[in-house]
């Protein structure tokens, strides 16, 4: 394990601003402590955000904002957000286990690296890790690994729940840059497909931080669940995951939010399925004729072949969740 | 020491040194430490608040409150099972949440109250939860009673011990290989029936 030095900035600004190449930042650790015992990341210093002022959960025009370093546990809890944003709420409280979501905070669980285990054992070539040295997944034991948006570089998966409940509801992150400049994008724009640079995970910019999280509000957030497929019933990561909405009037669905996690490289939203459910009736059959182009371009890698039929039925069930639980 | 006459400490140590128990901690050693590097050094000493009493530890910025307690402090109740957050043998109160303290940095705990199962008895009283877990035997090998113990203590206050379902769901951070688990969550739920009691 690699040593590191510590420095503690109490601003976003002026931890951006001390950010040098080989430092780590440390928000909730849970997920870098183990990448440095593991030796996968190797920061000769590691900059501490817990003195940032970020850690507001508010709700303003209808919108939740939620502040990087807010812990998960914290936002799971939170009246407004179980029920204004209930994909949010389900998406945190089916994550990991209650210790974790003490510590775990919203900006790190949009970074936690995927658990794809020849990423997290140093003794595998893995072309995340290590640009250009292979992919031993592909054609090896994959499967918990992608099914949608991989590449012949990599078939990892984001590992995280809450991103894909995010993604759904067309969630903006505000990040704050060396210097102290911020910008906001949309979260869909925020993570990178493998292609042909797998270790290049997200948008950021080097020093850069995620400060906040942004989630309009309205029917689709209130009228949602979080369904999560698992090994075993309890803290365990995603076989497959959905994160569905419904709005409907009148028995008529106006809008529909389709995303799955566990899947793909990315939180991963299904305009296909979406499309079948807006301005279709309520019934069982719009709802199963979405769960089947649910699945459209999936791409088996051998072991994880069952994933496409889980992950059809899983959203078959969520909608279904969805539809019953609010009586739509 | 007698080597006819092994402790169990030294079995232990023996055990661990074949790699069969989770590898010994080698940040004692400070040669590889960066000098240069900005930050507390390797000799600061850090006041930690373990069960309502100050300790003054001198404390490496990568070092674990897991491995603090252990290595630094006369407190072995806490375990080292997985140190890679998968087990909760580790689990400890901080500010009165659970948290794994394999995954928690010490000098990040200053000024915090943290306390372990020792901090639980008062004097030769157990606590509540400790009666139970020994009135219904919640254990086997004991590895992992400390860590269920302190999970227990802390979801019985978040108010999470209305049914044995919710009790499975919110003590699944604490894995129990021996299995035990029936006699856990009957004595989750009689301490957290005792405490609406009481």
């Amino acid at each position: 394990m690699q040593s590191f030095s510590m420095i503690r900035p109490d601003t976003p600004a002026r931890a951006a601003s001390s950010w040098q190449r080989g430092d780590a930042f440390i928000a909730g650790g849970t997920d870098l402590l183990q990448l440095i015992k593991n030796d996968v990341e190797t920061p000769r210093r590691v900059i501490d955000l817990e003195r940032l002022n970020l850690r507001q959960i508010a709700v303003s025009d209808g919108d939740l904002e939620v502040g990087a370093l807010s812990r998960m546990a914290e936002v799971a809890g939170h009246p407004a957000v179980r029920d204004g944003w209930k994909m949010v709420s389900r998406a945190l409280l089916t994550s990991a286990s209650p210790q974790i979501r003490n510590m775990g905070t919203i900006g790190g669980n949009l970074l936690q690296r995927t658990r794809c285990m020849y990423f997290r054992d140093t003794g595998f070539a893995c072309n995340k890790r290590q640009p250009g040295s292979g992919c031993p997944a592909i054609g090896g034991e994959n499967r918990e690994l992608a099914i949608f948006g991989g590449s012949e570089n990599c078939i990892a998966t984001h590992p995280s729940d809450l991103p894909v409940a995010l993604l759904a509801l067309d969630a903006e992150l505000d990040l704050v840059a060396p210097g102290g400049g911020r910008r906001r994008i949309r979260l869909a724009d925020f993570y990178c497909l493998p292609r042909d640079t797998p270790h290049k995970e997200t948008v950021l910019r080097p020093g850069e931080l995620i400060a906040a999280v942004h989630v309009p509000g309205g029917p689709v957030a209130r009228n949602s669940t979080y369904l999560k497929v698992r090994d075993r019933t309890s803290f365990a990561f995603a076989l497959c995951s959905a994160a569905v909405g419904l709005d409907v009037d009148d028995g008529v669905i106006r809008d529909a939010r389709v995303a799955v996690g566990g899947v793909a490289p990315t939180p991963w939203r299904l305009p296909h399925a979406e499309e079948v459910l807006r301005g279709r009736r309520l019934d069982l059959a719009t709802l199963e004729a979405a769960a089947e182009r649910a699945v459209d371009g999936a791409v088996e890698a051998g072991e994880n072949d069952f994933k496409i039929e889980l992950t059809r039925r899983t959203v078959l069930r969520a909608l279904r969740a969805v539809a019953d639980q609010e009586n739509l | 020491m007698d080597p006819a006459a092994p402790t169990r400490r030294h079995l232990l140590g023996t055990v661990a040194g074949i790699g069969v128990m989770p590898a010994p901690s080698t940040r004692g050693d400070t040669a590889e430490r960066p000098k240069t590097a900005a930050g507390p050094s390797p000799d600061n000493t850090i006041v930690l608040l373990i069960n309502g009493e100050p300790m003054t530890l001198p404390l490496a910025p990568d070092t674990t409150l897991l491995d603090a307690l252990r290595e630094q402090t006369a407190l072995k109740g806490t375990k080292k099972g997985c140190d890679m957050g998968a087990c909760g043998a580790c689990t400890v109160l901080i500010d009165g949440q659970r948290v794994l303290s394999c995954l928690t940095l010490a000098v990040r705990c200053e000024g915090k109250a943290i306390q372990t199962i020792e901090g639980l008895a008062e004097g030769d009283t157990l606590h509540p939860v400790q009666a139970a877990f020994v009135a219904h035997d919640g254990m086997q090998c004991g590895y992992c009673t400390p860590g269920q113990i302190m999970s227990a203590v802390a979801l019985i206050n978040e108010g999470h011990a209305t049914s044995d379902d919710e009790i499975r769901e919110w003590m699944s951070g604490n894995i129990c290989r021996c299995g035990a688990y029936p006699n856990i969550v009957a004595a989750v739920r009689e301490a957290a029936q005792e405490g609406r009691k009481g």
